[in-house]
């Protein structure tokens, strides 16, 4: 226990635990997408996460979310702060628990230089981007489209819309088409997302 | 002409609204840049697509 001081990885070069180590992610939804890439930037020793959520853990988030059933009716915020402090307590972590508008959505993710996108409604989705983008012109956002279905997974890819925009998924795949979530392919999509937040962070210029 | 996600497309003239809706968008449920800037939802129906723009409309999907 001596050694936990932010990241575990002993093999990791020290500038590369430092630049995570400073670094500062908001992630916007706590669900299939966000509480999966929020344990994935907490392991690799992500400095400081916002996390961003209004629900309540329920059975139904148990096939792919990372809550277990002792977080049953907990505020997302809350069980994953929980879940997050026993895999990395150095991790400092910021909570809100409310429902992300147009009108708040700048002064609560502003500050931040990345912003994951981890919504599941559509609507919410494309509200975000948009109020992101054309308000904080110095963050960029790392959003999750497209992860529903058993189709292969090799059709979820990440792309580069703009210098501000990554979208991560398959584009198509959509649960209001009758598609299914399972844990498998919901995590592919929030591993694409996790791995361009690192990109982002180790590689800034 | 507009290219619109990479294609031709004769729609100058019409408000960036109006072509989402003919195109069977739904406008709640796209982002969309014209010649890299982001256009923010309320002025969907007021920018007129001219000759040469470039637009790309990104339609997102339920799921996360």
């Amino acid at each position: 226990m001596s050694k936990i001081n932010g990241t575990f990885d002993s093999r990791l070069p020290l500038d590369v635990k430092e630049k995570l180590k400073s670094a500062r992610v908001a992630i916007a939804g706590l669900g299939g997408l966000g509480s999966n890439i929020a344990v994935m930037l907490a392991r690799s020793g992500v400095g400081k996460l916002l996390l961003v959520d209004f629900d309540r853990v329920d059975t139904s988030n148990l096939n792919r979310q990372a809550y277990s059933i002792p977080h049953l009716g907990m505020w997302k915020t809350e069980a994953l702060t929980q879940i997050i402090k026993d895999i990395n307590p150095a991790v400092e972590l910021e909570t809100i628990c409310t429902k992300i508008t147009t009108e708040n959505a700048t002064s609560l993710l502003g500050e931040y230089p990345i912003v994951c996108e981890a919504f599941d409604k559509p609507e919410q989705k494309a509200m975000l981007i948009s109020t992101i983008l054309s308000e904080c012109k110095n963050t960029i956002v790392v959003s999750g489209n497209g992860m529903a279905s058993y189709s292969d997974c090799n059709k979820i890819k990440t792309k580069k819309v703009t210098e501000r925009l990554y979208i991560c998924g398959d584009g198509v795949s959509d649960i209001e088409k009758g598609d299914i979530l399972i844990a498998s392919r919901v995590l592919i999509c929030a591993g694409h997302q996790a791995t361009k937040v690192i990109q982002l962070i180790l590689d800034d210029e | 002409m507009v290219a619109i996600n990479g294609e031709k497309v004769q729609a100058q003239g019409k408000t960036i609204g109006q072509y989402i809706e003919e195109a069977g968008y739904n406008k709640d449920r796209v982002v969309v840049e014209i010649n890299m800037e982001i256009i923010p939802k309320d002025k969907l129906d007021t920018i007129i697509l001219n000759e040469g723009d470039s637009v790309e409309i990104l339609n997102f999907v339920g799921g996360g």
